[in-house]
C-alpha cells in the first residue's frame, strides 16, 4: 500500500474528451501532490479550460479517471466534487452579480458548511459564516467592498470576487483558469499576492499566460498542445525545452 | 477604515432580516381598507387571495428565478382539493380544508417539479405550461369528482372556528383571507432571508457557479417549487370557500398568465411585489371590466408593456428611483 503522505491530491489518468470529431484532451495523465504549484500552459484552444471542466465535472469525460486523495471522483457530479474540496475559478467571470460582494463569499461558505439548508433562521443568525466571509474578504482586500453588488465593481476587483469564492469553498484542490485574465498589468499584482499567499497545503493548479507568473509560482510545469501533453517538468527544464519555446515561447527566454 | 468597513458590512447581515417599520404599511392599509371601503370587501377578499398566489410566485420566479406559465396548476389542485373535500368528503371545516390543499398541492408541485427542474429555459417554460394544461384535460375528464365543464357544486364551508360565517358582506372572509395571508407572508419572509434563501438568490443570479461550489440546485429547487405550490394551493383553497364552487378556470392558462403579470407589474424577488401587483392588477381589472371587457385586456397589456419598458423591477422599483432622487435632492 501506499503511504499516505505520499498520495497525490489529485490524480488524472488516461483522460479523454471528444467534442465530436474535435479531441480536446488526448489520454492526459497528471498528478498533483498535496500543496503542489503546478502550472498549466499552452496556447489558445490547447484545451486547458476544458481540462478544467473535466477535473471538476463540469464536462464528462470520453474516457479515464479524476482520483481524489485516491478516492476516484470520476463519476461523481460536479456539486459532490466540489463538496470534497475541488474549487475553481473562470476564465470569464462566474460570479452572483446583483448581490453583495460579502453575500457572494458567504454563500459559498455556506454551501459548504451546510448552513444552506436551513430555512427557518435568519442567515443573520449565522455568526461563523459571516466572521469566515470577512476574515477572507480582509485576505483577498476586498473589505471596503464588501457591501457593493459585484456588478458595480470595476472588472479586477471583480476578478478577486471570483477567487474568494474559491476560496470560500475551503478546497483541497484549487483549479484558477487564468486569475488575471482580463485585468490590467497595473491591477494585476493584487491578484498575484493573493494567489502567491495561498495556503501551503492546498494543491493548486494555475492557467496563466504570463511567463513571468508562471516561473515565478510554479515548482512544476505542464504544456498542453492540442489536448495532449507535450511535456512536463521544473520551470527549468521547461524553459530549456526547444519543442516548447518552438509552440509557446516563441523562442524568447525565461528564468 | 477597514475595520470599520467590515464592522459595516457584518451589521448588514446581522439586521438585515429584522422588521422594518415601513413595512407595517401593507397591514396598516389593509386593516385600515376595512373600515374605509366596507362596501368593498369581496373585492379586498380577491385581492387578498391574489396577493398570497402571487407570493407564491414571487419565491420561485422572484428569488430562484424559476420561470413559469403554468403556476395556476397548483392553485387548482388547491381549489379542486378543498371544494372535493368538502363536496364529496363531507369535511366541511375551513381551516384543516386550508391545510388539505395545501398537502395536494404540496404533492403536485414535489412531483411536477422534481421532473421539471431538471430543465431550464424555454424548456422548462413549456414544461410548467403542459402540466397544467394536463391538469386542466385532466379536472374535466374526472367529470364524476370534479363536475367538469359544470363546476364543482355541493361544497358547503362551516363557520370559520365555528363562529364566523361567510357574510353577505364578504367581511369574515376577508379577515380569513388577510390572517392566512399574514401566515403565508411570515413563511415566505423566513424562507426568503434564511441561508436556503441566499442560495435560491444564487441559482438565479448564477446556476453554473452554485453547482461549481457544491450546491445541490436540483434540490434546492424542488424544495422551493413544493413549498411555493402548497402556498398557491392555499389560495385555491380559500378561493374555493370564499366562491363555494370550482370551475375549470381556476387552473387556466389565464390565471397563470394573470399571477405572472402582477409579479412583474409589482416587482419581483422583494415580497412586496405581490402586494403592490396583485393589488393594482385586481382593482384595475375590475374597474376596468365594469366598462368592458376588451377594455380590461387592452388595459392589462398597455400597463404591462409600460411597465416593462421604463421601470426595471417593477412598480415598487420605480417606487425606489422616484424616492431616492427625491432623497437625494432634499439632501
Ligand atoms: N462545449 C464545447 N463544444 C465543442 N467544442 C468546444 C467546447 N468547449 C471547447 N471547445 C473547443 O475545444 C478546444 C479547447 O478549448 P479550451 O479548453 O477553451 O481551450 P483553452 O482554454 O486552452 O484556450 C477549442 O478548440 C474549443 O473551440
Ligand atoms: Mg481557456
Amino acid at each position: 500500500m501506499q503511504d499516505p503522505s505520499a498520495m497525490p491530491a489529485l490524480q488524472i489518468t488516461g483522460l479523454n474528451k471528444n467534442f465530436g470529431a474535435l479531441q480536446v484532451a488526448r489520454d492526459i495523465n497528471l498528478a498533483l501532490r498535496p500543496g503542489a504549484r503546478h502550472a498549466l500552459i499552452g496556447p489558445n484552444g490547447a484545451g486547458k479550460t476544458t481540462f478544467v471542466n473535466l477535473i471538476t465535472g463540469a464536462l464528462p469525460p470520453t474516457s479515464g479517471s479524476v482520483k481524489l486523495y485516491g478516492e476516484d471522483i470520476t463519476g461523481l457530479t460536479q456539486a459532490q466534487r466540489a463538496q470534497r474540496g475541488i474549487a475553481r475559478t473562470f476564465q470569464i467571470n462566474q460570479l452572483f452579480r446583483g448581490v453583495s460582494v460579502l453575500e457572494n463569499v458567504c454563500l459559498s461558505i455556506a454551501e459548504r458548511t451546510g448552513d444552506c439548508n436551513a430555512l427557518w433562521r435568519p442567515a443573520g443568525t449565522g455568526r461563523a459564516v459571516i466572521d469566515e466571509a470577512v476574515h477572507l474578504l480582509d485576505r483577498v482586500r476586498l473589505t471596503e467592498d464588501a457591501l457593493k453588488k459585484v456588478s458595480e465593481l470595476p472588472y479586477g476587483r471583480q476578478r478577486l470576487v471570483e477567487i474568494a469564492i474559491a476560496l470560500g469553498q475551503d478546497p483541497k484542490v484549487l483549479l484558477l483558469d487564468e486569475p488575471a485574465a482580463g485585468v490590467p498589468s497595473a491591477e494585476s499584482h493584487i491578484i498575484l499576492d493573493v494567489v502567491d499567499s495561498l495556503a501551503e497545503d492546498i494543491a493548486v493548479l494555475i492557467i496563466e499566460h504570463d511567463m513571468d507568473v508562471v516561473f515565478r509560482f510554479a515548482k512544476e510545469i505542464t504544456v498542453l498542445v492540442s489536448g495532449g501533453i507535450l511535456t512536463a517538468g521544473t520551470p527549468d527544464e521547461i524553459a530549456a525545452d526547444e519543442r516548447v519555446r518552438e509552440v509557446y515561447l516563441g523562442g524568447s527566454h525565461h528564468g | 477604515m477597514t475595520d470599520t468597513a467590515a464592522a459595516n458590512a457584518v451589521d448588514y447581515l446581522l439586521k438585515r432580516h429584522r422588521f422594518r417599520p415601513s413595512e407595517a404599511l401593507p397591514w396598516v392599509l389593509a386593516v385600515a381598507a376595512f373600515f374605509v371601503f366596507p362596501d368593498y370587501m369581496a373585492l379586498g377578499t380577491q385581492v387578498l387571495i391574489a396577493i398570497i398566489f402571487a407570493l407564491s410566485l414571487d419565491l420561485i420566479l422572484g428569488y430562484a428565478g424559476i420561470v413559469t406559465l403554468g403556476h395556476a396548476a397548483y392553485f387548482g389542485v388547491g381549489a379542486y382539493a378543498a371544494g372535493m373535500l368538502s363536496a364529496h368528503g363531507g369535511w366541511n371545516e375551513p381551516l384543516t380544508g386550508l391545510v388539505f390543499a395545501g398537502a395536494c398541492a404540496a404533492i403536485v408541485g414535489f412531483l411536477s417539479g422534481w421532473v421539471l427542474l431538471r430543465y431550464h429555459g424555454l424548456t422548462l417554460l413549456m414544461l410548467t405550461l403542459a402540466v397544467a394544461i394536463l391538469m386542466q384535460e385532466m379536472a374535466n375528464a374526472a367529470e364524476i369528482w370534479t363536475g367538469g365543464f359544470d363546476g364543482l357544486t355541493g361544497i358547503t364551508i362551516d363557520p370559520i372556528l365555528g363562529m364566523f360565517d361567510n357574510d353577505l358582506w364578504g367581511h369574515h372572509y376577508y379577515w380569513y383571507s388577510l390572517a392566512v395571508l399574514a401566515l403565508m407572508f411570515y413563511v415566505t419572509r423566513r424562507i426568503v432571508y434564511s441561508p436556503f434563501g441566499q442560495a435560491l438568490v444564487g441559482i438565479r443570479e448564477n446556476v453554473g457557479r452554485m453547482h461549481a461550489i457544491g450546491s445541490p440546485v436540483h434540490r434546492r429547487l424542488v424544495t422551493v417549487y413544493t413549498i411555493s405550490a402548497a402556498m398557491a394551493g392555499v389560495a385555491g383553497g380559500l378561493f374555493a370557500q370564499l366562491n363555494a364552487f370550482v370551475t375549470l378556470d381556476v387552473l387556466d392558462f389565464a390565471r397563470s398568465g394573470a399571477v405572472m403579470i402582477m409579479i412583474i407589474l409589482g416587482g419581483t424577488g422583494r415580497l412586496y411585489g405581490a402586494f403592490v401587483g396583485a393589488t393594482v392588477f385586481t382593482i384595475l381589472e375590475d374597474e376596468l371590466a365594469k366598462i368592458s371587457p376588451e377594455f380590461w385586456e387592452f388595459g392589462v397589456g398597455l400597463v404591462l408593456v409600460l411597465t416593462v419598458m421604463f421601470v426595471q423591477g417593477g412598480l415598487l422599483g420605480l417606487w425606489d428611483k422616484v424616492s431616492s432622487r427625491w432623497i437625494k435632492r432634499s439632501a
